[in-house]
């Protein structure tokens, strides 16, 4: 990735080994009667992204909710990089390199946008007790949060509470926050809620700037601008149900994903 | 009238209920209030008491094992009572305080509700010396990484904990910190008025060491400090009006409590301290780290 002037994504030039990151098997979730994911099976590869779409309800967020250690499976299995992660505790999800950003952005508003940042640095969330103990916050810690602040474009606003940032960059320093745990999967629960034409513009190339960072990328989002733009593969949910599979130009013209969308304004999505 | 609060007394009570702010509030800051301070503080006291009086300890071996005592004590209720939130916890806290105080009272060896007698050895100036290494060490605290980990688990525990934070390990670790203080500060207490007995450790007491942080602010360490010394110094302030005024000083003292959770409920002193800003100026060229990072 590192050498391969404009990065432009064109379906099937990965840059990764290939192999599967994250494996799902035949995974469900049920609350109380509904069946917000029945039976979903799929594999995110190494150096790839990965678009998920599909009307409201459809169930993929409740899918990155399982993924992220948020909610538990009612059946089915997630491994990641071959270790089972599905019923791990939330924190040890986080620390084996899975890292996601939300819908409604969960910011910690109290604190400058580096102190969210710093709160992230991986060797601080593992060791707590160090972390007390290094007064002088290690300089390194602080370069590396600064170095995200920036590649996020952000350095002008590390000293503003992240309460009062424009959308935008609340959207940015929570993709900064994920990248700060060094993960190696990164789900971004659509990123692109909320912005305008530019907005959406500048932040596909804030993702690829970072995608050379992760091993995968997997990517919830209406807007299907960013979805052409930045996946290599895409699925498409229905009623918890993968419907289709493939690159963007199949699944978009898939009839079943048409019929989903049909009658759905994308601008109200979200 | 100022230079008559500052007696041997006032300096220590005062100095006691900053350290007991302070446990509440290490506690409070990674998300639990606990009504459970009355109970630590016994804990400390009698564990203290017993070395010193029947064992013939000194005073800092006797108070160390007082703390260790709390800090053990306080992971061992930590760990299963961390899994409940809000109202709950409170109610288990509560339970403590009301557990360790009838604990005690039914143990013959220490007195049973008779209490001990004979603690000694805490001078104002012990108790004026442990406030500000106690202090400087929650200052340290709030500029390290840590108090970040804590204001995280405090603001957001779910998604602290998907960045990697273990939030049991963090609550439980201020709660049991909170209560070697509380503990602590029992020993402080106890070995300066030198009698001590469980009606000293009821649940009244537990409230009124919340309600310093409470009145005070919970988000800075400045916040109990404040809390603390009003709520000690007010009632000696409103003694020097006469005995009239004393009576009722409660009530005056609670009404301006009740206001004071109307119109400002985060407490007096709110501000949070951030724990570092960032060095805008003097930022290293990033084109370097990002060289350095593509390498790893």
């Amino acid at each position: 990735m590192t050498d391969s002037g404009p990065e432009t994504n064109p379906p099937g030039t990965l840059d990764g080994t290939g192999k599967p990151v994250l494996e799902i098997d035949s995974l469900t979730k049920a609350f109380g009667g509904i069946q917000a994911i029945d039976g979903v099976s799929l594999t995110v590869n190494d150096g790839e992204i990965l678009g998920i779409v599909g009307p409201n309800g459809a169930g993929k967020t409740v899918l990155i909710n399982m993924v992220s250690g948020f909610y538990r499976p009612t059946s089915g299995s997630i491994r990641f990089n071959g270790q089972k992660i599905d019923g791990l505790p939330l924190h040890k999800v986080g620390r084996l390199g899975i890292a996601r950003t939300f819908q409604n952005i969960r910011l910690f508003n109290r604190m400058t946008a580096l102190e969210n940042v710093l709160t992230a640095i991986k060797q601080h969330t593992t060791h707590p007790i160090l972390a007390a103990l290094a007064f002088a916050p290690s300089r390194q810690g602080i370069d590396e949060a600064m170095e995200l602040l920036d590649l996020m474009g952000l350095t002008a606003r590390a000293n503003q509470g992240a309460g009062e940032l424009p959308y935008g960059d609340a959207r940015r320093l929570e993709i900064a926050r994920a990248l700060a745990t060094k993960p190696k999967l990164l789900l971004l629960d659509e990123p692109a809620a909320g912005m305008n034409e530019q907005e959406t513009g500048e932040l596909i190339e804030d993702i690829r700037k970072v995608r050379n960072r992760l091993d995968a990328i997997a990517l919830i989002e209406h807007d299907m601008t960013l979805i052409r733009a930045l996946s290599d593969r895409i699925i498409a949910m229905n009623y918890g149900k993968i419907v289709a599979e493939g690159s963007s130009k199949e699944v978009l013209s898939h009839p079943e994903v048409v019929e989903a969308y049909l009658g759905t304004d994308e601008e109200e999505d979200g | 009238m100022i230079a008559n609060l500052l007696n041997g007394d006032n300096v220590v009570f005062t100095g006691v209920n900053i350290i007991l702010a302070w446990g509440v509030y290490l506690s409070l800051m990674t998300g639990t209030l606990t009504f459970a301070m009355a109970a630590f503080m016994a804990i400390g006291a009698y564990v203290a008491g017993v070395l010193t009086v029947n064992f013939g300890w000194p005073l800092a071996p006797a108070a160390l094992a007082g703390m260790a005592a709390c800090f053990f004590g306080g992971l061992m209720v930590g760990f299963p009572a961390l899994r409940v939130r809000g109202l709950l916890l409170m109610l288990v806290t509560t339970g403590v305080t009301f557990s360790v105080q009838v604990g005690i009272e039914n143990i013959e060896y220490v007195g049973g509700v008779q209490g001990i007698r004979g603690l000694s050895g805490t001078t104002p100036a012990i108790v004026a010396g442990s406030v500000f290494v106690i202090g400087g060490l929650l200052w340290i605290l709030s500029h390290s990484p840590l108090q970040r980990i804590f204001d995280a688990a405090r603001e957001d525990e779910s998604v602290a904990a998907s960045l990697g934070i273990n939030i049991v390990f963090v609550r439980v670790a201020g709660f049991a910190v909170g209560a070697a203080l509380a503990g602590y500060a029992g020993v402080l207490w106890g070995h300066y008025v030198f009698f001590i007995a469980p009606q000293n450790f009821g649940i009244l007491e537990s409230v009124f060491f919340a309600l310093f942080v409470v009145l005070g602010g919970v988000n800075n360490m400045w916040g109990p400090v404040f809390g603390a010394v009003i709520i000690t110094l007010v009632p000696e302030i409103a003694r020097e009006f006469g005995s009239g005024f004393a009576e009722y000083r409660q009530l005056f003292f609670f009404g301006v409590l009740v206001v004071l959770l109307l119109f400002r409920s985060q407490g007096v002193l709110s501000f949070r301290t951030i724990s570092l800003k960032a060095p805008i100026k003097g930022l290293r060229p990033v084109t370097s780290v990002s060289e350095e990072r593509a390498d790893d």
